[in-house]
């Protein structure tokens, strides 16, 4: 497949979690493993679900297709397919696909004697995925606070889900995820242009190395975090961006369930000025 | 390696941590309701204890011993009625004796009428009470669109204060808003609750409940057509509905499908039954609230002298309806719907 001349792949065998040697083997560039088989299982499964569902529903066109959670009212239990039951499956399925592709990063991970940082990080995502989904429908006892699945449908969800908080930028933790998105994009943006400059110098000069790069940045604001550390920087303000998502939504009914700006008042109560 | 000390810091920083967050933050389980369809968001959702709270601050008094028709009318037997002239003046006693239960309990039938003589009027209290008999009556009637046949009666407002808890004035006009350093325009960035602690316009009231400024900030099209509603008019209608959203103990999602907050079709009957109250507050501060300021000593009026008025909260008081929709009215047909 698309490998450069090049570029030479190693093939490790073991490292597995389950199964031994059942799945150790790839196809194509890809690596298969039991997870992978789960993965493409729950990912076919959960697929053809949501063309079933959407089958159920009025339209085809991809903007309006809406698969929703059971009613309020039907709480923790089953729903009936038609009825939220799909969106059960689905989500079911979701989950197992998200998780067996981290497990199989696991692997991977295992097979190559490198540490967990690429799954563990991709769990930070399915983290906030399932806290919508499963942990914040529990704590308020019904899968009908799940968001539906649809593409303007969900977005529809999270307006009125904000606006049964009144304003949700009061919303502490929505505050912060929001400060660290955009703190990613930019550690992101710098370190990406800083490399690049370093690497494509003005015609006729040699490219540069990273005492360039440290170097510029300690020219212009005294510090440079380094090349490794800079990837530490980059990797904590992404997950904490996931993170505080998570914990924004989750707050928001369980942990409180009035307008977020009344959350302040005990910044207003504060002995010091009350 | 992490020193001692950093982890000291670090365990007593997860402590404090944890204490923040126990006292600023409430806990599972919640009581919910579906507002809308499946899968909208569109739900109310609150604490037991908060229930609970609602309940137990909406336990109505009991209702007055039923009283023996005298078949006499009340204007035949007692000086100057000018409300409630046809009433049996046994029923007449009944529904005084209410009225002091509900508005003064602890100053009693003097709070109104001069000791010694119940006919005078010399007490400003005789003369707004009265209004207020002719305005609980309208209200029943004339605005069965918002208070649908449950009605309301003095203790919906007054919950036994002789000035209801839940009244608004016209705020001090910003004598720096003319500065552009710490100006606040139409009273707005203060922690306050009129507007349920948002940054929005400070007086949501004037504009709406007084006057009859109209709610028309949403776009009608997908995309702009010309100039549409200013900043200005659309955070005042923000501003109302932080109010309103608080007075009842609701959020937006109550009357709105917020993917379309104008559209009636996407609306609860919620919405309709809160637009007729809009109205109703109008109709009540400019035609039985406002003409009454001159009755009042100054110390009951607000800062720049102007009377207390209604907004949502003086009836609903946290409910998303008032008393939690338990009628008193059935109890005083004919004092209250005559």
């Amino acid at each position: 497949m698309a490998m450069l001349s090049f570029e030479r792949k190693y093939r490790v065998r073991g490292g597995t979690l389950i199964g031994g040697d059942m799945f150790d083997f790839w196809v194509g560039p890809f690596y298969v493993g039991f997870f992978g088989v789960t993965t493409l299982f729950f990912s076919l499964v959960g697929t053809l679900l949501i063309f079933v569902a959407a089958a159920d529903g009025p339209t085809w066109n991809p903007w309006q297709i809406n698969i929703a959670p059971p009613d309020i009212s039907v709480g923790l239990g089953l729903a009936p397919l038609k009825e939220g039951g799909f969106w059960q499956v689905i989500t079911v399925c979701a989950i197992g696909a998200f998780g067996s592709w981290a497990l199989r990063e696991v692997e991977i991970c295992r097979k190559l004697g490198m540490g967990y940082h690429v799954p563990f990080a991709f769990s930070v995502a399915i983290f906030a995925y399932v806290t919508l989904v499963v942990i914040r429908p529990i704590l308020m006892g019904a899968w009908g606070h799940g968001f539906p699945y649809g593409i303007l449908s969900h977005l529809d969800w999270v307006s009125n889900t904000g606006y049964q908080y009144l304003h949700f930028h009061y919303n502490p933790a929505h505050m912060l995820a929001v400060t660290f998105f955009f703190t990613t994009c930019m550690a992101l943006a710098l370190h990406g242009s800083l490399i690049l400059s370093s690497t494509n110098p003005a015609p006729g000069e040699h490219v540069k190395t990273p005492e360039h790069e440290d170097t510029y940045f300690r020219d212009a604001i005294g510090y440079s975090v380094g090349t490794l550390g800079i990837h530490r920087v980059g990797l904590i303000l992404a997950l904490n961006a996931g993170f505080w998502s998570a914990v924004c939504i989750v707050i928001s009914g369980p942990f409180w369930t009035r307008g977020w700006p009344e959350w302040w008042g005990w910044w207003l109560n504060l002995p010091v000025w009350r | 390696m992490i020193g001692f000390g950093l982890k000291v810091a670090g365990a007593v920083a997860a402590v404090a941590a944890c204490f923040f967050v126990y006292l600023t933050f409430g806990f599972p389980p919640v009581v919910d309701t579906q507002s809308g369809l499946r899968g909208t968001g569109m739900a109310q959702i609150t604490y037991p204890s908060t229930v609970a709270r609602l309940r137990a601050a909406n336990v109505l008094p009991e209702a007055q011993p039923a009283a023996e028709p005298s078949g006499e009318k009340s204007s035949a037997v007692y000086e100057n009625v000018q409300v409630l002239g046809d009433l049996d003046s046994n029923e007449f006693i009944r529904f005084m004796t209410a009225i002091t239960e509900w508005v003064s309990p602890q100053e009693g039938c003097n709070y109104c009428h001069e000791e010694g003589n119940l006919a005078s009027d010399k007490l400003y209290q005789k003369i707004v009470a009265r209004r207020m008999i002719q305005m609980t009556i309208d209200i029943n009637s004339k605005w069965k669109s918002h208070v649908a046949e449950t009605g309301v009666t003095c203790h919906t407002c007054h919950r036994g204060n002789p000035v209801p808890a839940n009244i608004w004035f016209k705020p001090e006009p910003d004598s720096r808003m003319a500065t552009y350093a710490g100006g606040r325009a139409g009273n707005q960035n203060r922690a306050n609750p009129a507007v349920a602690f948002s940054s929005l316009p400070g007086d949501p009231f004037s504009p709406y409940l007084l006057g009859a400024t109209e709610i028309r900030v949403q776009p009608t099209t997908a995309l702009p057509r010309g100039q549409g509603a200013s900043i200005q008019a659309t955070e005042g209608t923000y501003g109302l509905m932080m109010h309103m959203s608080d007075a009842l103990g609701v959020n937006c999602t109550s009357c709105h499908n917020t993917q379309a907050l104008n559209d009636w079709q996407q609306a609860g009957r919620t919405r309709s039954i809160a637009w007729h109250g809009i109205r109703m507050a109008r109709d009540l501060n400019t035609n039985y609230v406002e003409p009454l300021t001159a009755q009042f000593p100054a110390s009951r009026l607000g800062p720049t002298g102007d009377v207390a008025k209604i907004n949502c909260a003086t009836c609903h008081q946290g409910a998303n309806k008032p008393l939690l929709g338990q009628n008193m009215v059935r109890d005083y047909l004919a004092a209250l719907r005559p």
